[in-house]
């Protein structure tokens, strides 16, 4: 179970039990709403911006296997009061980080500001489970669009979700 | 299941196997070389495929079939003078004829190709489409009105289909201002059979359901069905992409003869049916409409062009007869070569579906025991082993599908996660996705008992306790 156990850390297997950013906070500058069509995931984000663009608030509500539910709270801890830059270009490195199948991350900068996140290197080996490591980050950069925008309508949800 | 009424083949090859009663494992285990795959590992583990109910596995009569025929005979059909456009034309009627035996067809003309399941479906309800929409072909046989959907009539599904036989009818429902309405499904999984007159009203247009449900793996009571359509002339279309990999097929009226699967199927009278040869161990890319001749003949098509043509001019075209109205364009040759030697191997090499059905009775019997002895585990569907085939659907306490397929695989299990395109059935009892085991002939029971095992390890590995005995990996 070498790959297994590589992709199912220790990390991951706590947040996913007690993930962070839990409870979904009624107010919100910008909401999205992700599904996995595979396999069944959701997700509903919401976050605040403060002053200078920077993420005040993330919070979240869904339901999806460890690897989502983990990506999600570890995401959760790691935006929390950065800016929308500094935001997107973790974004930028996560969605790196899970297309490198397993060949190893060589940036040193980039692992580094991902800290607890590089627990999921293990997911790159997975082809089928990075979209789920990846449907957090999706809603981030959805809510965080909106909020820039000012647009502050509810999420559309495709019928027979929720 | 009765394997006793086998007739010779008529195939000229005679049966090797073609005794009845089931596989027995000696054979299983020899059969199993017939399929290089199921020799591989993963990780480092012997595979044990528990995927069939997506895809089947394919034996070398069938890759070797394809080969052959590409290596030798390639050309398109029905078109050229050549020696191979001739050839080509022969093999691919010569299959078309095949699969019409084995199904227990009526004649050849029953099979209409399509590129599969899903697309004989949408390929019935386009042509449903364009005859409501004015549209004729033939005249519309008055045994069966429901050819003619007209607004206010009714379609009618049940909660347990696949979306390919939802979906386009759904659709169809819509655009031609027709109500949908569905047999539920129980909380056993079952369909609730005691609706069915109820919801089969008289302006029932269209009864469509599934022989075999590929999550609850529960067969329907087909003649329950028929009967239900053809006292209101409704047409019955009936997803026989589960059943035809494991029970012995009779989709027409007459006890077929000539095919010793066919011989051994139930004449089930439907008027229109839906298969796919890449569960039925032939190649991907190709599937049949089977539709009763009459009903055909009065089908305008779903898709023009090349192919389907009698005559064109710059005003108008004339069409040919089914089934090359409903075949437009330049056909999947070689797919249709490899789908018929699967059929073949499946009489000969195999002897039959009846033998395979009996076997499948033995491996889903052990699948169901494996699957109660797990703490935490609940299975969606019959508990019981009357009319259900060997699918395992389940639901693994605190563990999400995706999880437990990983962990699975890491033990060379390959298994089926998500909803397995059938939402509603899921939602129904009362989940979003599901973890699920299929089988087919080539499994053992080992493989089963593999599964068993694995399946234990699951909760524990995510540090849920309550199964007892089993390790942290
Ligand atoms: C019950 C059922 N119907 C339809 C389909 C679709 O078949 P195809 O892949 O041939 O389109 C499947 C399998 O995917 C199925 O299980």
């Amino acid at each position: 179970m070498g790959a297994l156990d590589q992709l199912y850390q220790q990390l991951i297997l706590e947040h996913s039990k007690a993930p962070h950013g839990k409870p979904l906070k009624a107010d919100y500058g910008g909401e999205s709403f992700q599904v996995n069509t595979t396999c069944g995931d959701q997700v509903r984000l919401h976050v605040t911006l403060g002053p200078g663009d920077v993420l005040e608030d993330v919070s979240w509500e869904g339901s999806g296997c460890s690897i989502s539910q983990a990506s999600l709270s570890v995401m959760t801890d790691l935006v929390r009061g950065k800016t929308l830059e500094e935001a997107a270009t973790l974004s930028a490195d996560f969605t790196e980080l899970m297309h490198t199948r397993g060949q190893g991350f060589d940036d040193d900068a980039a692992a580094d500001a991902l800290g607890d996140a590089m627990a999921f290197e293990g997911v790159s080996q997975f082809p089928m489970r990075v979209k789920c490591a990846l449907l957090g980050w999706m809603a981030l950069k959805d809510a965080a669009a909106k909020a820039k925008a000012g647009d502050h309508t509810p999420a559309q949800i495709p019928e027979g979700w929720e | 299941m009765t394997a006793g009424t086998s007739a010779a083949s008529a195939g000229g090859a005679a049966s090797p196997a073609g005794s009845p009663g089931p596989l027995t494992d000696a054979e299983v285990e020899r059969l199993r070389s017939d399929f290089p795959i199921l020799g591989r590992e993963v990780g480092s583990q012997p595979l044990a495929y528990l995927d069939s109910g997506a895809t089947a596995q394919r034996p070398r009569r069938v890759i070797r079939a394809m080969a052959e025929f590409v290596e030798r005979s390639n050309a398109g059909v029905h078109r050229g003078a050549h020696t191979l456009a001739s050839e080509a034309t022969e093999a691919f009627e010569g299959a078309r004829a095949r699969v019409a035996r084995f199904v227990g067809a009526p004649a050849p003309e029953a099979i209409v190709f399509t590129s599969g399941t899903t697309a004989a479906v949408n390929l019935l309800t386009i042509a449903l489409r364009n005859l409501a929409g004015g549209e004729t072909a033939g005249p519309v046989p008055s045994s069966a009105p429901g050819l003619v959907i007209r607004p206010g009539d009714r379609i009618v599904v049940t909660e347990a289909e696949h979306h390919a036989n939802l979906v386009p009818w759904q659709r169809l429902a819509a655009q031609l201002g027709a109500e949908l309405a569905w047999v539920p499904v129980l909380p056993n999984g079952r369909l609730d059979l005691a609706q069915l007159d109820e919801l089969v009203t008289e302006r029932t247009r269209v009864l469509a359901f599934t022989h075999v449900s590929n999550v609850t793996g529960a067969v329907t009571d087909v003649q329950a069905f028929v009967r239900a359509a053809h006292q209101v002339g409704a047409i019955a279309v009936m997803d026989a992409a589960q059943s035809a990999p494991h029970l012995p097929l009779c989709l027409g009226d007459q006890p077929a003869s000539g095919d010793v699967s066919a011989a051994a199927g139930v004449p089930l009278g439907v008027d229109f049916a839906a298969f796919g040869a890449h569960k039925m161990f032939g190649p991907g890319g190709i599937g049949a409409l089977y539709g009763r001749p009459e009903l055909l003949a009065a089908l305008p098509p779903a898709f023009t062009g090349g192919g389907m043509v009698q005559a064109v001019t710059m005003r108008g075209t004339t069409y040919l007869p089914a089934p090359a109205r409903f075949e437009a364009g330049t056909q999947p040759v070689a797919e249709a070569v490899g789908w018929a030697a699967a059929l073949d191997y499946l009489d000969e090499d195999v002897g039959g579906m009846a033998r395979i059905a009996e076997y499948e009775e033995r491996l889903t019997a052990r699948l169901l025991e494996a699957v109660a002895g797990v703490p935490g585990v609940r299975l969606l569907g019959p508990a019981d082993q009357t009319d259900r085939l060997g699918v395992a659907s389940l639901a693994i306490d605190g563990v999400h599908p995706h999880d437990a397929g990983q962990v699975l695989d890491a033990a060379g299990i390959a298994v089926r996660v998500g909803h397995h395109c059938a939402m509603p059935v899921h939602r129904k009892l009362g989940v979003r996705a599901s973890t699920r085991a299929s089988l087919a002939f080539y499994n053992t029971l080992a493989e089963i008992d593999r599964f068993g095992q694995a399946l234990a390890q699951v909760r524990p590995y995510f540090g849920l306790t309550g199964a007892a005995g089993a390790e942290g990996e």
